[in-house]
């Protein structure tokens, strides 16, 4: 049994048996799904009440999730109470609790963005750490607009990493919409500043902007994002109208310290969170909603052109029980 | 900032003093809080339970040691436990008796194979090797694309192969060209860069154990991103189970993650983590060293490993008296300053030693000084201590402009020299005085070495 969060008092043991530790592990992982569910239908079939244990087990769903110790403590905090008040019936109702505790903060972080001024195109910048799908996602969400009839212009502003570009480009050539580019190593700023140009003459009614993967601990590449805004709003009113951090759902705590970092320096307004087709739960989004405020709008599915979902966060909160 | 894991260990165990044994209870909270810190920094859960079930196995029964607070005597355990768990293997390559040697990347989309590809082509060059690089990720677009660009950043060869489609049998084919190209050009090493791949994307999953029947490689490598969360075990059991990995690199670890994934992946694959990646030039590939991301695991400084390569080299007995002499309030004098320095270099270069902080929270800045640290430096300030008389050592107060010009003759060094380690000394000295009061690490954050 998981040592519970809120410092539970059944220390009970089960007692040390050699198999190796490395062997107990791997044992300990085959059995990963059954665990909770096991239980749960357990307790339900047999409508025993629920105990520790049950609470335990959420735990271990919660933290397996990734939503990481402080949202768990809190969320659980509140059920435990009830729980020992006898207050939650059954294991069903328990459950129903919890997922709208988890519901309420990503509700209450679901802002909408600001529109751009009319007749100008709105701007989406897009930044995160590197390798999390910002590309990608760019390129899916440009097939969504442009499935919504809406033009759409792309900017290669990441001219730092290898054949970024022409990444892009490929999206651009598989979406039927227009690459601003410049040479690679070229300045991003200067790039945006061309983009920006092109769609407000050609009437765009989106500009998206891939930009370079960067950790956000490194001052001076989060100072360049903050020179890319400014140039944005020079040419654009209340650009850029979102930014958009892509969240790899993979990702542990880390994503907490991404999304503030990211927020201070890029003024981050949406999340999106990719690669939810792996077996990662991408709970860290709800630590970073409930911290942040700052909604998920889209969910990465797969590499292909139409695996882009618009977040909902019933379904999110269900599949974290699956 | 959140509290350190060794003060609230500190912490936990107060009201342990006196008492002679640990026991469940006593050790209880502590291991709670371990737990939590284990957890936020993603170590995954069941690898989490497992380990401190051990710790306390063996924590539990324990005498407590004279020398040590139980407190301290727990983090040893915890450490040591942890570095066990991660082993002591590190960057060391296995080579094919029969060249060429090929090296498979594997791991999930996103992770860092391409950078990795390359950095590993360039420190193997750098080996005086001479390794090709082939791409066949057909799938990513532009990915084949990105490698041929590192390649050439680093002047490693790399094989391009053409007719490329989106599908298995291509990459097969780019794989057998490619390593009959390794033979006729008489390359070493063969690096095959791959598309990244979910662990339950049965059909690519195949595609990888056909690669590895093709070319038959010494080293599998799982490209793992240190920001891992909880599913690192998910994805690496199954790249493990079946492509039986070699090896893990670690990538990203110039960013600010903890790293638990590392304990996480070891412990399921039971393979060693061989590199780590931090940065994104093609240089930034590093040994792996299970101290240094043990402390930052656990957010503590690497200072155990210091303290313990220390013992190792010094008499302890003196180490001991010096360091409660420079907590308490009689001061760190320049003669513990100067045993200080030779027993540095006793241990190791200064660089090494820096190496050991992490790299995270206030010792960030200092890692890129170890560069700049200059050794012969070392020499000079010993000799100036040298040439002070016993009365200055341990009174650095008294030495006046008069003295300090004496000082820099007799050691051949100039005033300027002599100034700048007292100064550099005053800085220590308080620094110390003020650790014996509050918590460590941040205070060295401020702190600059000699020599720098
Ligand atoms: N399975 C899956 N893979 C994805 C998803 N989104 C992106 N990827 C893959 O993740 C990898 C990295 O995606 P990119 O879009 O290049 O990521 P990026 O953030 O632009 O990377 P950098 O620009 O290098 O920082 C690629 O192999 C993508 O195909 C997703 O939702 N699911
Ligand atoms: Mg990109």
């Amino acid at each position: 049994m998981l040592r519970s969060l809120f410092g539970g008092t059944d220390t009970e043991k089960e007692p040390a048996k050699k198999p190796g530790f490395f062997e107990r592990m791997k044992q300990a992982v085959t059995r990963t799904r059954e665990n909770l569910s096991e239980r749960i239908e357990e307790a339900v079939s047999f409508n025993k009440e629920i105990d520790r244990n049950t609470l335990e087990d959420l735990e271990a769903t919660l933290i397996g999730a990734d939503l990481g110790t402080t949202t768990t403590q809190e969320v659980l905090g509140k059920l435990r109470e009830k729980a020992d008040r006898k207050q939650i019936k059954d294991v069903e109702e328990l459950k129903r609790l919890l997922k709208a505790e988890l519901l309420a903060i990503l509700n209450r972080a679901n802002v909408p963005p600001v529109p751009a001024p009319e007749g100008m195109p709105e701007v989406i910048l897009v930044v995160g750490v590197n390798g999390t799908g910002k590309t990608t996602s760019i390129g899916k969400l440009t097939q969504f607009l442009r499935s919504q009839g809406k033009s759409v212009t792309l900017c290669a502003a990441d001219t730092f990493r290898a054949a970024a570009i022409e990444q892009l480009e490929i999206w651009g050539q598989r979406t039927g919409t227009e690459v601003i580019r410049t040479k690679a190593g070229g300045d991003p700023a200067a790039v945006l500043f061309d983009a920006l140009q092109a769609a407000t003459a050609r009437h765009s009614d989106y500009v998206i902007v891939d930009t370079a993967g960067r950790l956000h601990n490194k001052a001076g590449l989060m100072a360049e994002l903050e020179k890319m805004r400014r140039t944005a709003q020079r040419i654009v009113p209340g650009a850029p109208h979102e930014t958009l951090l892509v969240v790899d759902a993979t990702t542990g705590q880390n994503g907490l310290q991404q999304a503030r970092q990211f927020t201070d320096s890029a003024g981050v307004t949406g999340i999106v969170l990719s690669k939810l087709d792996g077996t990662a739960k991408g709970g860290v989004v709800i630590a970073i909603s409930r911290e942040l405020g700052l909604p998920v709008r889209y969910v990465g599915v797969g590499e292909k052109a139409d695996d882009l979902l618009r977040f909902v966060p019933e379904d999110f909160v269900d599949s974290l029980f699956d | 900032m959140f509290e350190n894991l060794s003060e609230k260990l500190q912490r936990a165990f107060k009201t342990l003093r006196g008492q002679a044994v640990l026991t469940e209870e006593n050790i209880g909270e502590a291991l709670r809080e371990l737990r939590l810190a284990l957890l936020e920094a993603d170590v995954n859960f069941k690898v989490v339970k497992e380990l401190i079930d051990h710790i306390q196995a063996k924590a539990v029964g324990q005498q407590v040691a004279t020398s040590l607070s139980p407190g301290e005597q727990v983090i040893k355990i915890v450490r040591d436990e942890l570095v066990a768990t991660l082993g002591t293997d590190t960057a060391r390559v296995k080579f094919a008796s029969q060249p060429p040697t090929v090296i498979l990347m594997a791991g999930l989309q996103g992770s860092g194979k391409t950078t990795t590809s390359g950095k590993l082509a360039n420190w193997l060059k750098n080996g005086g090797h001479r390794p090709l690089l082939v791409s066949v990720d057909v799938y990513r677009p532009a990915a084949r694309e990105q490698l041929k660009v590192v390649a050439h950043a680093i002047k490693a060869n790399i094989y391009e192969g053409s007719n490329v489609e989106a599908n298995t049998a291509t990459v097969e084919r780019l794989a057998k060209e490619a390593k009959r190209e390794a033979m006729i050009s008489g390359s070493d090493v063969l690096i095959v860069d791959t598309a990244g791949r979910l662990h339950i994307d049965d059909q690519l999953m195949d595609e990888m154990q056909s690669l590895k029947k093709i070319l038959n490689p010494s080293e599998i490598l799982f490209v793992a991103d240190a920001m891992t969360g909880q599913d690192a075990v998910r994805s690496a059991d199954e790249f493990h189970k079946k492509l039986s990995l070699t090896g893990v690199v670690l990538t990203k670890m110039d960013g600010d993650a903890r790293g638990g994934a590392a304990l996480s992946i070891r412990q399921v694959t039971g393979q060693p983590i061989k590199f780590i990646g931090v940065g994104e030039k093609y240089d930034a590939l590093e040994p792996f060293h299970p101290d240094r991301i043990v402390s930052r695991i656990l957010g503590m400084g690497d200072i155990l490993s210091l303290i313990e390569r220390a013992e190792q080299n010094v008499d302890k007995k003196k180490a001991q008296e010096m360091a409660s002499r420079a907590l308490s309030g009689d001061g760190f004098s320049l003669e513990d300053f100067r045993d200080q320095l030779q027993q540095v270099k006793k241990m190791g270069s200064i660089k090494n030693i820096m190496g050991m902080l992490p790299s995270i929270g206030p010792f960030a800045g200092m890692q890129k000084h170890a560069d700049k640290v200059d050794e012969k430096q070392i020499g000079r300030i010993e000799a100036i201590i040298s040439s002070m008389t016993a009365h200055e050592r341990h009174h650095h107060e008294v030495i006046n402009g008069s003295r300090r010009k004496r000082i820099a003759r007799g050691s051949g060094t100039s005033v300027q020299e002599v100034n700048n380690l007292l100064r550099q000394y005053a800085q220590m000295r308080k620094m110390f005085k003020d650790m014996g009061k509050a918590s460590f690490g941040r205070k060295l954050a401020g702190m600059k070495f000699p020599g720098m």
